[in-house]
Formats: structure tokens, C-alpha cells, sequence
């Protein structure tokens, strides 16, 4: 059942934000933004938690899910923290994604040479 | 002026195809991802014997690692126009930017090229992601719905 609830959730934000490529002038930089923007915003009420549970690995893929996991750590740090743990925590969840994204586009990079 | 004419209309009839293609393209390859995505996460959750967050973390890099290894293959590209936000709205088109942009301008060298293009693209995502996550928090925060 979590593998149909992914295979629609993604597909969904995928197709949403397809039509709004199409349909307005907008960039897929402005798209991720606001993508990651509504993620946050959805988190902060724990309603992407939810989400998460009744969906699977499907709403870990889609960007909406950093700006989930940003917020998600900033709030566990800050319960425990106080206000500065806002800030202590933001990058907890995420340091996973960017240290990897970081580290294999670097060593790819240096590896493979540009074709054009 | 007959012609302007046709080649608006058939412009028009056109673009709205492809429209509908495309968002259905979308939502195939989106789907498609989201699939591997679980299947990866209970894959590992019972061969493997992870915990649920642990698979995840791991399905997360695996995914990561594929999209930066096609990206400097070259290949990524390519698939990109066919699928479009099918593969930059999972987390391969955020792997995606950051590959392609440090590729671009390489032979600019490793200080002015690679390091201060890598995040071009990703840079926007990280810096929405980062300010939207603190606003959004210091208002849960203050209005003290923690817990």
C-alpha cells in the first residue's frame, strides 16, 4: 500500500509542478523554491509528518521534504534548546543530503571531463 | 496573413498537447521515482535489517549518487528534456543542479570554477529553504505549539 501511496504522492507534485512550468513563465529554480517553501510551511504544523507516515519513501523524494527536514530539526533542537536551537538544529536532518550531494559532485567532477 | 493565422491556431492546438503529455509524463516519472524511492527503503529494511530512518538516509544518497554519477556521465541531460519536472522536483534535480553547474565551469579552475559555481542553482533552494524554516519555526516557536 506505501508503494502505490508514493507512486501517487510524487507523481502528483511532479505533475503539479509540470503544469506550472507550462503554464506561467516561471523557471524550475522558482518552482523548487516554492516548493521547499510550501514544504516548510506544511511542516510547521506537523502536517507533512502525517504525510510521511501514510505515504512512505515517496514524500522523502519529492524537495518538498527539505524544507521539511529543515524545519523538523530546527523545532526537535529548539524544544530542547530553547531559541537557539532554531538556528542549532536546521541543518540536522539535511547534513545527510547536502555533505552527499556536495562530496560526489566534487569527486565527479574532478573525474569526468565536460563533454561540450 | 491567412498563413499567421493557421500557424496560431496550430500553435495553440499544439502547445495544449503537449501540456497534458508533458504533465503526464510528469506524473509517470515522478510516480515512477517515488516507487523506487519505497522500494529501496523496504528493500533495505528487510535484507539489510535497518532501521526505517536509517534506510531512508541511505535511499536518499543512493539517489544522490546516481543523479550526480548520469549528470557527469553526460546522460542526465538528455533525460531531463524528455521527463522534465518529473526529475528536477525529486531530490536528483537538486543533485542535478549542483553537478551540471561545477561541470559547466570547470576549466575556470577549482577556486573560480568549481567552488563558487557548484551551488548556482542549489544556492536558491538552500537559501528559501534555510530563511522559510526560521521564519516558520521562531512563529511555532513563540506561539508555543511545541511538543
Amino acid at each position: 500500500m506505501l508503494l502505490f501511496n508514493s507512486f501517487l504522492f510524487c507523481g502528483f507534485i511532479c505533475m503539479i509542478s509540470q503544469i506550472i512550468l507550462d503554464n506561467s513563465k516561471l523557471t524550475p529554480g522558482h518552482i523548487t523554491s516554492i516548493l521547499v517553501v510550501l514544504g516548510a510551511f506544511l511542516d510547521s504544523f506537523s502536517i507533512y509528518d502525517e504525510i510521511i507516515k501514510t505515504v512512505g519513501g515517496g514524500a522523502l523524494l519529492p524537495i518538498t521534504s527539505f524544507g521539511h527536514s529543515l524545519i523538523h530539526g530546527a523545532l526537535a533542537k529548539a524544544e530542547s534548546m530553547g531559541m537557539i536551537g532554531i538556528l542549532m538544529g536546521m541543518f540536522d536532518l539535511t547534513a545527510t543530503g547536502i555533505s552527499a550531494a556536495i562530496i560526489f559532485s566534487f569527486l565527479f567532477t574532478l573525474i569526468f571531463k565536460p563533454k561540450n | 496573413m491567412k498563413n499567421t493565422k493557421y500557424e496560431k491556431i496550430a500553435d495553440k492546438h499544439k502547445a495544449s498537447e503537449d501540456r497534458v503529455k508533458n504533465s503526464i509524463v510528469a506524473f509517470l516519472c515522478g510516480g515512477f521515482i517515488g516507487l523506487l524511492g519505497e522500494g529501496i527503503i523496504e528493500f533495505l529494511c528487510t535484507y539489510f535489517h535497518l532501521s526505517r530512518n536509517e534506510s531512508s538516509t541511505f535511499m536518499i544518497v543512493i539517489f544522490i549518487f546516481i543523479a550526480s554519477l548520469c549528470t557527469a556521465l553526460g546522460f542526465f541531460d538528455k533525460l531531463v528534456t524528455k521527463f522534465k519536472c518529473g526529475l528536477l522536483i525529486p531530490i536528483t534535480g537538486f543533485a542535478h543542479s549542483m553537478t551540471s553547474s561545477s561541470m559547466d565551469y570547470k576549466r575556470e579552475g577549482p577556486i573560480y570554477g568549481i567552488g563558487s559555481n557548484m551551488f548556482k542553482l542549489a544556492g536558491s533552494v538552500i537559501l528559501y529553504g534555510v530563511v522559510s524554516a526560521w521564519l516558520f519555526g521562531m512563529i511555532r516557536y513563540l506561539i508555543g505549539g511545541l511538543g
